[in-house]
């Protein structure tokens, strides 16, 4: 098993977001994370990413044999743990050339490989900026400055494709997408697909997993999951709602 | 997940930064601030007539200079200490300085105030070695002239420059050597009664650098000074003259240090640059005085006067300067752009941490016809430090089509800290333009989670965003100083590189 989340709690500014949280992912699967505003769903990617401005107050985290909420956030993504953001920060003056290859390298000298210098780390990036159809230049430019809302979720997809994580938490990615955008982003992700990487799948709409076909749709409300299932629930919460998904959790 | 954001960006205010201010409060490493032991000749402490007139005497100079002192003297005495830039600090006991102190080998001559080459003090010769500066003229593209509190101990290169006609010497060998030339310059750009401690530095001026390019030579290295600030209670008072004659070209560099000491040390530099016809002078400095303990104690008072005239019509002169030291600083490299066409430029990064405080800009004085000038002002502040950018652009009613540019950006780090902006502008000719940009930003924590979130070390991400708001200065710097320039800040930043 690659994550497994067991009772996890978290609360921000004493106001408690995460309830008791369970989820496990095996390598491979691709798990989508939906429901309504406030559920707690991008408090679920920032605790698991390691953003301290959440507390957790219970609960345990392994992921690959490791006790993740042990770690600092770049121990985490230094093990393979990549989350793709709802807003991805600009970085004025930092080409994305700098940025990334300290990163590549941060992640390779993890791994105990060498650090790749400028002409490797080029011939790398290349094939990976075809694959999201991003710009030639990208590299030379500041990190998502003067990105569009689309390019700079292109840019993350980008990031994950150099890094290779093992689990890549995309929070809701496809958000302020166009139709060719998500379908770039999408693709982007189904390339990256693999027998030993996971997926998390942070999304309030459907139309993102038409693309990806996740394995299992879990619905987060009020800190919990309180319905899992697989692709069909996905078109279930699409045609009726989450109300009827949550009555039926509240009368239980 | 709108309410989710809210609390995101609402959150802890008081603990959001505590993380980065630990990080940045550690040791600086400042790697500076050995103090070298020697034979020293000191003055005793105190500031009067007879200190002025021992101190020409001791450099055996002819009597107008020792007028220009006295004269200078007499008005510093009229004077009272400016506090009216962003930084506070309590009135200075003048008499409780020593205003001349000079290394002393006991087997070399040193009666004339400079050593040449072979004469240098071992221990002041290992300390320049210590510092990386190429005292001995093992670096081929670089002069040196190092100066070892009061005194120029090592000018290196003359000879060679000689033959181009270049006159590159201490100050105090210029007024021996070439009286004429330094009577016919000092003071001009920067007169005695300029203000406060220009007219100290007139009346106890220590040593500094003259330089002459003469006309259509085109200097072929760079030519530097490192000052050394060693001993303890003293102040240093250089004075440096650049005059770049017709058509020539010079690049020249600065750097500087001192050792770690507990009280505040004065620094008050006159530095006048004379730029004729066709000519450019890029003039670069790397400050890295040492800036005190954490609580603000001890550090150099960086309280100089910088200042050049574009004489000649297309006269260019570019003031560069990183500066990450000093307690505190006071700093207006400036232009008069008195030639039509000429151009004057400033780029500027300053950094302060811990208890700093930086008071530093420019004055763009318009005369000439169609003249330019450009200023680039990028200021970091971190811990609980000041950053003051204070500019002027005045434009002269004969300063027809002038055009001026300034880009003013402040970013700050943490949030103890203060960025302020004061920028005057006096346009007395229609038809200037005259353009003003200003950005302040914070390296947020979310800038910091996305690096770490990439496997980035917080210390290499805050170094790698800092460097990347002053790209557009660096560029500026000459190839090894802009390295350099680029490590002090990481060095003052992290307080934990290697």
């Amino acid at each position: 098993m690659l994550l497994k989340i067991e009772n996890l709690q978290a609360q921000i500014d004493e106001k408690q977001i995460l309830k008791g949280l369970n989820l496990e992912i095996n390598a491979g699967e691709v798990h989508a994370i939906m429901g309504p505003n406030g559920a707690g769903k991008s408090t679920l990617a920032s605790v698991l990413a390691g953003k301290d401005s959440y507390e957790v107050t219970d609960g345990l985290v392994n992921f690959d044999d490791h006790d993740l909420l042990d770690l600092s956030p770049e121990e985490r993504a230094r093990k393979g743990l990549f989350l793709a953001f709802q807003y991805p920060v600009e970085i004025p003056g930092v080409s994305n050339k700098l940025f990334m290859q300290t990163a590549v390298n941060a992640v390779r000298e993890e791994q105990g490989l060498p650090a790749l210098d400028m002409f490797d780390f080029d011939e790398y990036a290349k094939d990976k900026i075809a694959l999201l159809d991003m710009h030639p230049d990208l590299l030379e430019r500041s990190v998502n400055v003067g990105f569009s809302g689309g390019e700079k979720k292109r840019n993350d997809i980008f990031q994950m494709a150099l890094l290779q994580p093992k689990l890549c938490i995309l929070d809701e990615t496809d958000s302020g997408l166009d139709i060719d955008a998500l379908r770039l982003v999408a693709n982007g992700i189904n390339s990256l697909r693999s027998a030993e990487r996971s997926f998390i799948v942070v999304t309030h709409y459907q139309r993102l997993l038409d693309y990806i076909k996740p394995d299992f749709v879990h619905v987060l409300y009020d800190g919990k999951i309180i319905k899992s299932g697989g692709f069909e629930l996905a078109h279930e919460l699409e045609a009726n709602g989450y109300d009827e998904i949550i009555k039926q959790h509240q009368q239980a | 997940m709108l309410d989710e954001k809210n609390i995101t960006s609402s959150g802890s205010s008081e603990t959001q930064y505590q993380e980065i201010n630990d990080l940045l409060d550690k040791n600086q490493h400042y790697k500076e601030g050995f103090f070298t032991s020697t034979h020293v000749e000191t003055f005793e402490k105190g500031l009067n007539e007879a200190v002025v007139r021992a101190i020409s005497a001791k450099k055996n100079e002819p009597e107008w200079m020792l007028a220009f002192r006295l004269k200078a003297f007499k008005h510093w005495q009229t004077l009272d200490e400016p506090h009216w830039a962003k930084a506070e600090y309590t009135p200075l006991d003048y008499q409780d300085y020593s205003y001349y102190s000079a290394p002393t080998c006991g087997s070399c001559d040193t009666e004339e105030g400079s050593g040449s080459e072979q004469e240098i003090d071992p221990e002041v010769a290992k300390a320049f070695a210590e510092l990386g500066v190429p005292i001995m003229g093992e670096d081929a593209n670089i002069a040196v002239d190092a100066i070892f509190d009061s005194v120029s101990v090592s000018t290196n290169k003359r000879e060679d420059l000689s033959k181009l006609g270049i006159i590159f010497c201490s100050f105090s060998e210029a007024v021996q050597d070439y009286p004429e030339l330094v009577q016919k310059y000092m003071g001009t750009v920067v007169p005695y009664h300029d203000n406060y401690f220009a007219a100290l530095n007139s009346a106890v001026a220590s040593d500094g650098t003259f330089v002459y390019i003469p006309e259509n030579v085109h200097c072929p290295i760079d030519l530097s000074t490192y000052f050394r600030i060693n001993e303890a209670k003293t102040g240093q008072f250089e004075r440096t003259i650049l005059v770049a004659d017709k058509g020539s070209y010079v690049s020249y560099l600065e750097g500087c240090s001192a050792p770690v000491r507990d009280t505040y040390q004065l620094h008050a530099a006159v530095v006048e640059v004379i730029v004729m016809d066709d000519a450019e002078v890029k003039y670069s400095t790397v400050q890295n005085w040492y800036s005190g303990t954490d609580d603000g104690e001890g550090g150099i008072l960086n309280f100089v006067t910088k200042r050049g005239i574009c004489e000649g019509k297309n006269a260019k002169l570019s003031w560069t300067q990183a500066e990450t030291g000093s307690a505190i600083t006071w700093k207006y490299p400036s232009c008069i752009l008195k030639g039509d066409n000429s151009i004057g430029e400033f780029y500027s990064v300053a950094l302060t941490n811990r208890r700093q405080q930086a008071d530093t800009g420019t004055k763009m004085i318009h005369i000439g016809k169609n003249t330019r000038s450009t200023i680039i002002s990028k200021g970091i502040s971190a811990g609980f430090s000041d950053n003051t950018y204070r500019g002027m652009v005045k434009i002269l009613p004969s300063a027809e089509g002038a055009r001026n540019f300034t880009q003013c950006d402040s970013m700050l780090i943490g949030d103890q800290c203060g960025a302020h902006t004061f920028p005057y502008i006096e346009v007395e000719n229609a038809t200037a333009q005259v353009e003003h940009e200003a950005t302040t930003s914070r390296i947020g924590e979310d800038q910091l989670f996305y690096c770490k979130q990439r496997g980035i070390r917080e210390e290499d991400a805050i170094s790698m965003i800092v460097n990347g708001f002053c790209k557009e200065v660096f560029s500026e710097l000459p190839l090894e100083f802009a390295q350099e320039a680029e490590e002090l800040l990481a060095i003052s930043l992290e307080g934990s590189v290697g």
